[in-house]
């Protein structure tokens, strides 16, 4: 294959270089550097919003139903006096939910980092195909405007949680949200995962056909293998959710019982008959729990590079490494049931799924020891982006930990949907995963603006961001032993929490001043696009590919030919060389013996 | 006290802000700005990272110290409950130690390992032994972990009916729950949405033409005799609800269209549960805390002092007032039991002709 990619010379690319306009560059680009950053920013102002919301409705939890200035700024009528409106606290967090797990962990993350490197690394021209790469960028641009507007709509956005469960999704006299707001949001979502499977269609093609001469699969840096997996997953789970959206699109809108039986409603019985929501459950997870690895895989990708550049080592466990990234895959697919155990499914396949479940423990225990053998006796270089990385799998092990408890049937059953869930799956995917990808952007913003972030603010916000990531989490454990269920507006119309109250100020305190912190990485961020020191050609001492090419980026990559590979990507510290790092265009010496990872 | 609390917390943020801006700008001094970590950098960060570990303990311990009177690990109202709660301090010990020793580890490493200039790496790629005891030593645990959870999950979801359990159905609406008693029969009468008829007063959908509905009692507070084995039919009639019932580690969904179960034994009299240590403890907290913002909690038409209640609360997002949908639960002697149900009225008189 890799001759193809050696016919695909430069020369036809200067042509397009010089057809370039501003429109074909920024705008409508299919060059995957560019079409990565559009991911990055469009995810940032996601990112951005989602945050915003989430200080919002802790706010409410914290002082429930005082008058807020920030409320009545933003919130404008469903904030009467500054007030929040019931519903449109449970919109907020549907949104936020929504926003975060797809908009921003899912596109931001893999779409920016998917984009930017799998060419870059496999040492390929651009993307198997550089106008859909376009198309799919731009699918996601108008689901992201499409579900910004459902903020607009007059009865409010979807308000039924980010998973939508029918009939109160289904019916607009159930809430308020479930209208225009609803309807909105399936169309957007349908075109988010129209968007998702062209991208990952192209990444599985180009990861397949377009890398260099000697880039065997045994050879590809550990992010690529995360990257081409993660394609994977959302090519056979995303058309599930598809599916149960269009199936409640037609319960919604043509009168279909797919979803729906026996309901009365406001003085009246509806006509549907001998639909289940548990249907709508199963299918929704479907693809709801492969998400949360489509979210985590590219993290883990970017932070085992990361490390093993940091640490100036080879990746521990190489091979193992990518068994664990496949099995973890592979039981991704057969566990989402344990959203379920209360749902009203037979118990046995609640035991079905409990034993499925806790299989997950042991591929991301191996991945846990082996980036924590990574770094032991390694020589640390303790950039912005290494320190994310140990984060990340700190807040891995914690939040992966307390998955045990939650993947148990048993113990489900008194902490579903309590607020120790949500402390579970913030810590193992949601600040996870964000770590994983502000790792991502300070290795690689180098390489995408050519220009460096500045380290001191990196630092900062890191240190702040760590501390208030487990200021929030870490006690959420508690109230939810406690018994306090999930998605409540306030927790003072009866007594039996009311010694919760305080731990819940302190949470949403720890909260807003981790929000706050954000901004430094913003000011970061966009002063360094314009401002930063110049970067050099391969800052970090990096072995992979991507840092072979110019500062300045050029259509297809490289001015010259594409390098061929002669060694896997992680020889560093390599016994027998002068340099502790070797990459992977250079040629073995002589006698030198490739490692038989 | 919480708005002392807060600024105090802020204050501590902002020093530690300005003083981690003077560090990071001390550590520039006499550094070409290359804006890539040198040895400060990695000293700095090293030590942080043993800074942060002590944080995660802290924080640990803290929770436990201030949070950890989980009423959910102990003082389970149910015969299950126990055995819930002995597996869930299992699995708790065993986060423990994997956290406090993995976490150690991690942060460790990065302190002891922060890199310096000319130092180089151990060149270290593969050890089959090691990965081969960190795959196994998971199975064993998880594999002990499984077994244990399957039997007490079995032990909880299968109902036996040779308990002759009382069959009560609880109903669910947007946004309260009705409970009916299936009566001496213990059989409960047909029901469906269908037959609802608000004008009658049939509210629940009950088919008057079965004789087992006879005998049913519709009520808006759940009474459960101490010792008696219950079965749970759920039903809703809009969307999806959960039965929540934390003191007994016990909940399921109810779904419109199908009728879920679950049953349990309650083993405490609500009167009993009050005399706790835990409970007592609980209740004085909460009341001190009631007292000091008494004019709000006036305001909002409750009564200042609480006096614990079983509850059962609705832990599906099920629409605007979510948060406010609870029943209390009332557990007692079969003969307050007797009594209490001898004042209620049967379904079939408790419809308008």
């Amino acid at each position: 294959m890799s001759a193809t990619a050696d016919t695909h010379g430069h020369d036809d690319h200067d042509v397009h270089h010089h057809k370039e306009t501003f429109i074909t560059k920024y705008i409508f680009s299919t060059d995957h550097k560019m079409i990565a950053k559009q991911y990055l920013i469009t995810g940032t102002v996601m990112g951005i919003i989602g945050i915003l919301m989430s200080i919002m409705f802790r706010m409410q939890i914290a002082w429930p139903e005082k008058p807020n200035v920030l409320f009545e700024a933003l919130l404008g009528k469903w904030a009467p006096d500054g007030v929040m409106d019931a519903d449109i606290y449970l919109a907020l967090v549907t949104i936020h939910g929504t926003i975060m797990v797809f908009f921003v962990l899912t596109a931001g993350l893999s779409g920016t980092f998917s984009n930017l490197l799998i060419p870059l690394q496999i040492g390929a021209r651009d993307m198997a195909s550089g106008f859909l790469n376009m198309v799919s960028y731009w699918l996601f641009f108008i689901s992201c405007v499409i579900m910004i507007g459902s903020l607009y709509v007059e009865a409010g956005p979807a308000a039924a949680g980010w998973t939508i469960y029918p009939p109160l999704s289904a019916l607009p006299m159930a809430s308020s949200g479930s209208g225009m707001g609803m309807t909105l949001w399936l169309i957007s979502m349908a075109i988010f995962i129209a968007s998702q499977l062209i991208g990952s269609l192209n990444y599985i093609v180009t990861v397949i056909n377009l890398r260099t001469k000697g880039m065997s699969m045994t050879r590809l840096p550990l992010t690529i293998w995360a990257f081409f997996v993660t394609a994977i997953i959302g090519t056979v789970s995303f058309p599930v959710l598809l599916s149960a959206a269009l199936l409640l699109i037609m319960d919604r809108s043509f009168g279909t019982s797919f979803f729906l039986s026996d309901i009365f409603i406001q003085g009246e019985v509806l006509h549907y008959q001998g639909g289940s929501p548990v249907l709508f459950e199963h299918l929704f997870w479907f693809l709801g729990h492969p998400e949360v690895y489509i979210v985590i895989l590219p993290a883990m990708g970017l932070v085992s590079e990361i490390m093993a550049s940091s640490s100036r080592k080879p990746i521990f466990g190489y091979r193992a490494m990518i068994a664990s990234i496949l099995a973890i895959a592979f039981l991704s697919t057969i566990v989402w049931g344990h959203h379920m155990f209360v749902s009203g499914m037979n118990p046995f396949l609640g035991s079905v799924f409990t034993f499925t479940t806790l299989l997950i423990a042991i591929p991301s225990a191996v991945k846990a020891f082996n980036w924590i053998t990574t770094i032991w006796k390694g020589n640390l270089q303790m950039n912005p982006a290494m320190l994310f990385s140990i984060g990340f799998v700190s807040t891995f092990i914690t939040g992966g930990l307390t998955g045990i408890i939650l993947g148990d049937s048993a113990l489900d059953i008194n902490v579903h949907d309590t607020y120790f869930v949500i402390a579970h799956f913030h810590l193992v995917m949601g600040i996870s995963a964000l770590y994983g990808m502000f790792a991502g952007i300070y290795h690689w913003y180098p390489k995408m603006f050519g220009r460096m972030m500045n380290k001191n603010l990196g630092y900062l916000h890191f240190w702040i961001t760590a501390v208030c990531a487990y200021g929030v989490f870490f006690p959420m454990h508690f109230i939810g032993m406690a018994g306090l269920p999930r998605r409540y507006y306030s927790n003072s119309s009866f007594p039996l929490f009311d010694d919760l109250a305080n731990t819940n100020v302190i949470i949403t305190i720890f909260a807003i001043v981790g929000g706050i912190a954000q901004i430094i990485y913003l000011y970061n961020f966009f002063i360094s696009i314009f401002y930063g020191k110049k970067a050099e050609q391969n800052p970090w001492k990096s072995t992979t590919l991507e840092w072979t090419t110019p500062v300045k980026h050029v259509h297809g990559n490289w001015p010259g030919a594409i390098p061929h590979v002669y060694r896997w990507s992680y020889d560093y510290s390599k016994p027998g060389h002068d340099v502790d790092f070797v990459p992977q265009n250079v040629p073995l010496m002589e006698g030198e013996e490739e490692l038989q990872h | 006290m919480t708005a002392i609390l807060t600024i105090i917390i802020v204050l501590f943020v902002a020093v530690a802000l300005w003083q981690m801006v003077k560090i990071f700008d001390l550590a520039q001094v006499g550094t070409t700005n290359t804006q890539i970590a040198d040895d400060h950098d990695n000293k700095i960060n090293g030590y942080l990272m043993i800074g942060f570990l002590i944080f995660i303990y802290l924080i640990t311990i803290l929770s436990f110290w201030y949070l950890g009177d989980l009423p959910l690990m102990s003082n389970a109202a149910s015969e299950h409950g126990s055995k819930v709660d002995n597996l869930m301090i299992i699995s708790m010990i065993v986060i423990f130690v994997v956290q406090t020793i993995t976490q150690f580890l991690l942060h460790y490493f990065a302190f002891k390992y922060r890199g310096e200039k000319g130092k180089k790496a151990f060149f270290y790629a593969d050890n089959n032994t090691l990965e081969f005891i960190w795959t196994v030593i998971p199975v064993i645990v998880l594999a002990g972990l499984i077994i244990y959870g399957l039997f007490t999950w079995n032990d909880i979801m299968n109902i036996d009916e040779d308990d002759d359990p009382m069959v009560i159905e609880l109903y669910a609406q947007q946004f309260n729950w009705k409970a009916r008693y299936s009566g001496n029969d213990n059989v409960l009468g047909k029901a469906n949405v269908r037959l609802i008829d608000i004008d009658r007063a049939n509210i629940l959908g009950v088919d008057e033409e079965d004789p087992n509905a006879e005998d049913d009692v519709i009520v808006t507070e759940l009474h459960l005799p101490v010792g008696k084995p219950v079965l749970f039919k759920m039903r809703s009639q809009d969307v999806l609800h959960s039965a929540y019932m934390p003191h007994f580690r016990a909940q399921m969904n109810c779904v419109p269209g199908m009728v879920t179960q679950f049953g349990f034994t309650p083993t405490v009299t609500t009167a009993d549960m009050r005399q706790t240590p835990e409970i007592i403890d609980k209740v004085k907290n909460i009341n001190e805390l009631r007292v000091e913002r008494s004019a709000e909690v006036e305001a909002s038409g409750q009564e200042l002092i609480y006096e614990f209640d079983y509850l059962l609360l609705c832990n599906k997002i099920c629409g605007k007032s979510h948060y406010n949908m609870q029943m209390k639960i009332i557990v007692e002697t079969q003969e307050e039991f007797d009594a209490w149900m001898e004042e209620q009225t049967t379904f079939p008189n408790s419809l308008i002709n």
